[in-house]
């Protein structure tokens, strides 16, 4: 599955519900969510922040986790 | 995390451009990097390399080395423990050999002895009995069905079947309809680019000083970007506590990434361990080049479909990068920066990861970002020329602004993008009259920096001072802003202030110093570590006005009444406040930790001029401007800093510096005579121009700025060589053998 | 294998040390005299992080024998200070952020100031040409030529 190219519905009132139900919803994204992720919140991307809410009206991308030099 | 909403801030400290604390210790030889500490004891440690590219390692004969005058002890990866984390088996398995040798200068053993001679003379003595295998070093050749096969089973499940083994991991971005927009197009470019690897050439080589006790306890003295880093790659490779390690980072000699891993200090543990003694490891230039971290090596296709105004209507990107020989995913942020500059209706990006014999990568200011926004920014130069079009115009058109969905993902927020191509625009630089053999080029680049684990606690000392401890090191010049950034918020002098990076006992985890991150982040942790310390003066002195704490505020570096009940009261100083500190409750401080998001992405433009030698080939740099948005930028001088030295780095890159492996499969040029960076007289002055288009997400609108600089160079100096030289350059470095095989073709 | 020793002057003072015949000057100052201001970046002269001036021309101490400055006069980073007061070359370079890192700055200083000893007045070019045997990675040189200037300039109105 490719990330950020198919847009899936779940129920989830903040990341780490969004992720729980993700990987159980959709078991081939398990792997990647379970090596790490960035969330973009309406464009704002977190890391790894678990207890950001998220609503109805946002949108929502995830990337994969990214590192520096 | 909103910036203060404060109508344009009058900063008093940050944007001016104070001496930085460390000045002295450096132009006088007094700083403490790696390689300058002794210890009562200390032994000397060297490492056994392969010399082979892939073997099987059938046995290890220490012995004869274990009885060698001086030596106190021996190691190899028996030596370390067996992390289940498959990330940290591959750190174990870099810094010392298990079952196979993978590369060229891969560390199999390690000596300690009581001098750098015997050392040097044991590590001979050791036999190492290998059975050769095939390798790979090219990226393409590794991606075949039938090329050796580095290491077995690390594809990740997203590597569709039927693939080589060495192909570790797939990713895909995009949006929109690719066929409808390219039918759109009035002029279509595809072209395939391939890029050298390349190293940090940080002028320091790694070192460090390890003891480690039969207890678990041991202390590490090391130049890292990251001394939480080194503690946790040592704690799981030597299989014991992160808080029995202390590790304390030294000044460092540059990292530029290179220095985000370990590779010496978990041997010099291992033998400190096994001999009692401190051991002390420093890697010579030539283990540098061939065993620490290089760049990926890359094989590109771009297409990219453009309307006869200059609209891109359509992009596709197929990026295959090598890592060297243990998985990497720096493709994706490749993938991901490729086309980030542009406001895209159509838009695809692929990218795969490549296993081959060679070292393993790790990142060099922005990973996997220059290589495929060159190959990129090549292409829309070419479509330019094709269309006899302005390249500054045309990226005009299709620049992504506040609002823009990125090819990436998300959706922009304020960006500094079309501000830096206007000023590249208004520059004189950009109409300025070319000669015969010269030519002009600019591209774009970006990253998109990052905030991370961040601990700062803020000390009000005694006498008036304020000590701020964090735990980065500092590899641009940030002990200064974030003195700057305490400063400004507690409204004292700058030199009131001292900033030290603590060891790992100190502080709570800190990220590496990477990312482009420890201006915004520690400093947004000062910031809110000094808020901290100033809500608990206001309370003290409140306390001793017998009035209301939201009665009292700060100003300036005074505590003052506020409001109709606050009553008449003098200012107190912060000094005043620090004196009596002990009688209003105990000494003050402010601290904050926090996982730091809201970091914003740094766009920047560069443009350079070059003049090609059509009997040798060579290029000449003629100038070069650089413009980039800094956010707020803190202590200008180290911005501009950061933007000339990432942009010769680039230049390097471009025009001479690249990894030569033989048909041996070994280094051929592990040196810094023929690994040729930039000296002082390949370059002209270089102009810099700062922008500050403040990022939301830092109280004062700061924006990392040390990757972006390394980003543009590469097709800046492609296009204006291309322009030079009369034909388009698909292959770098542009060495002079290339250009001239190109001109005459 | 038998030390051999050797006398020499190091900023001035009068030192001397036993070294073995095939140790540099650099590992001599740096192991043996605790004088850790000159840098190894390459140990084969081509990266200049251990200059030094030996009788007074700038040499690389990576390819300086340590027996070699027997009798000699060797200046290094440590000697360019004068106790508390800096060198106009070493203030400026703070003023003018001519470093970053710092591991190329005291390799820098001895070249620059051997420059301004033979040529007080150089155009950027010579100076650019002259530093090419320094490598810095940080800053890409252009504050540090301006920086060699601006001293050049306030030593020459001295």
């Amino acid at each position: 599955m490719a990330d950020g190219q198919e847009w899936v519905e779940v129920d989830a009132s903040n990341f780490k519900q969004l992720l729980d139900e993700l990987a159980t919803k959709h078991p081939g994204l398990a792997p990647q969510i379970k090596r790490g992720v960035s969330l973009s919140l309406d464009g704002v991307i977190y890391r790894e922040a678990w207890f950001t809410e998220i609503g109805p009206e946002n949108e929502i991308i995830l990337m994969p986790y990214m590192v520096g030099g | 995390m909103a910036l203060d909403h404060q109508a344009k801030r009058d900063f008093k400290v940050v944007g001016t451009r104070v001496a930085r604390p460390d000045g002295i210790d450096k132009v006088t030889g007094k700083a403490a990097y790696g390689a300058d500490i002794t210890a009562p004891g200390m032994l000397f440690g060297r490492i056994l390399r392969s010399p082979h590219a892939h073997a099987r390692i059938k046995s290890i004969d220490v012995s004869e080395a274990a009885k060698a005058p001086g030596v106190k002890a021996v190691v190899t990866s028996a030596d370390f423990a067996t992390p289940d984390d498959e990330y940290y088996a591959d750190i174990r398995d870099n810094c010392l050999a298990r079952e196979k040798v993978l590369y060229d200068g891969h560390a199999v053993a390690a000596v300690a002895a009581t001098s750098k001679a015997a050392a040097k003379a044991a590590i001979r003595l050791i036999k190492v009995d290998y059975e050769i295998l095939p390798h790979v070093t090219d990226v393409d050749e590794a991606m075949k069905p039938d090329a050796p096969v580095v290491q077995e089973g690390r594809a990740l499940e997203n590597v569709p079947a039927g693939m080589s083994q060495n192909v570790t991991s797939h990713f895909e971005f995009g949006h929109g309809d690719l066929d409808a927009g390219f039918a759109k197009a009035d002029k279509i470019i595809e072209r395939t680019f391939k890029t050298a690897a390349t190293h940090q050439g940080y002028i320091e080589p790694q070192a460090c000083m390890a003891s480690l006790g039969a207890d678990g306890r041991g202390e590490v003295w090391c130049c890292t970007q990251g001394q939480y880093m080194v503690r946790a790659n040592c704690a799981e490779v030597l299989g014991i506590e992160a808080s029995q390690l202390r590790v304390i980072s030294s000044e460092i000699g540059g990292g530029f990434g290179g220095k985000t891993t370990t590779f010496i200090e978990p041997v010099a543990l291992a033998l400190s361990r096994k001999s009692g003694k401190p051991v002390k490891i420093v890697m010579t230039r030539e283990e540098v080049l061939r065993a620490t971290g290089p760049t990926v090596s890359t094989s590109m296709d771009i297409k990219i479909g453009m309307t006869n105004e200059g609209r891109i209507t359509a992009a596709r990107g197929e990026l295959r990068y090598q890592g060297g020989a243990f998985p990497c995913g720096t493709v994706e942020f490749g993938a991901q920066a490729a086309f980030a500059a542009y406001d895209l209706e159509a838009v695809q990006t692929l990218g795969w990861n490549v296993m081959t014999n060679r070292p393993k990568e790790i990142a060099y200011r922005a990973p996997g970002a220059p290589t495929s926004i060159y190959a990129v920014e090549s292409v829309v130069d070419e479509l330019c020329q094709e269309l006899g079009l302005d390249p500054l115009d045309v990226r005009l058109m299709n620049a992504a602004r506040k609002g823009t969905l990125s090819a990436y993902g998300p959706t922009f927020s304020e960006i500094g993008l079309v501000a830096t191509l206007e000023a590249a625009k208004a520059h004189p630089h950009y109409n300025a009259p070319l000669g015969p053999n010269q030519g002009r080029g600019l591209s774009c680049g970006f990253w998109f920096n990052f905030g991370g684990n961040t601990c700062v606690s803020l000390n009000i000392n005694d006498d008036g001072t304020i000590g701020v401890v964090e735990g980065n090191p500092d590899i641009g010049g940030s002990r200064a802003s974030i003195s700057m950034m305490a400063a400004e918020e507690l409204g004292v002098p700058y030199d009131k202030v001292r900033t030290v990076i603590a060891d790992t006992t100190s502080l709570g985890f800190n990220d590496v110093t990477d990312g482009s991150r420890v201006t915004f982040a520690v400093g947004l942790a000062t910031i809110k570590a000094a808020r901290a310390a100033i809500q608990e003066m206001c309370k003290r002195v409140a306390k001793i006005w017998g009035i209301d704490e939201d009665a009292v505020l700060w100003e300036d570096g005074f505590a003052k009444p506020s409001g109709p009940n606050a009553g008449t009261h003098p200012p107190m100083s912060l000094a005043e406040i620090a004196a009596i500190a002990g009688n209003t409750g105990g000494p003050i401080a402010g601290h904050h930790e926090v996982n730091a998001d809201g970091a914003g992405v740094s766009f920047g433009v560069h443009l350079v001029d070059t003049e090609v030698d059509p009997e040798t080939g060579a290029t000449k740099i003629l100038r070069y401007t650089i413009f980039q948005d800094a956010g707020k930028a803190v202590h200008p001088d180290y911005v501009e800093g950061q933007m000339q030295g990432g942009a010769v780095q680039g230049i390097g890159w471009a025009l001479n510096e690249e990894y030569i492996y033989g048909e041996d499969g070994r280094l051929q040029n592990a040196g810094f005579l023929d690994y040729r960076i930039p000296v002082a007289s390949d370059l002209p002055s270089i102009e810099t121009v700062i922008l500050e288009i403040p990022n939301p997400g830092h109280p004062y609108g700061v924006r990392g700025v040390g990757e972006t600089p390394i980003v543009p160079p590469l097709a800046a100096i492609s296009n204006a060589v291309s322009r030079a030289a009369g034909v388009r350059m698909t292959e770098l470095p542009m060495s002079p053998p290339r250009l001239l095989k190109a001109m005459s073709a | 294998m038998k030390m051999i020793p050797v006398e020499t002057t190091i900023n001035g003072d009068r030192t001397e040390f036993l070294c073995n015949s095939d140790e540099s000057l650099l590992d001599v100052l740096r192991d043996r005299l605790g004088l850790t201001g000159a840098k190894e970046g390459c140990g084969t002269g081509d990266c200049g992080a251990c200059s030094v001036t030996l009788n007074g021309r700038l040499v690389c101490s990576c390819l300086v024998l340590g027996v070699e400055v027997d009798g000699a006069e060797v200046e290094t980073i440590e000697g360019m200070a004068d106790g508390e007061t800096l060198h106009p070359l070493q203030r400026i370079f703070i003023e003018e952020a001519a470093l970053q890192c710092g591991i190329c700055t005291p390799g820098i200083l001895i070249a620059a100031k051997s420059l301004l000893e033979k040529n007080p007045d150089p155009t950027d070019t010579e100076v650019r040409y002259w530093l090419a045997g320094n490598l810095c990675r940080c800053t890409g040189y252009d504050k540090i030529i301006k920086a060699v200037q601006k001293a050049a300039a306030e030593m020459r109105a001295a």
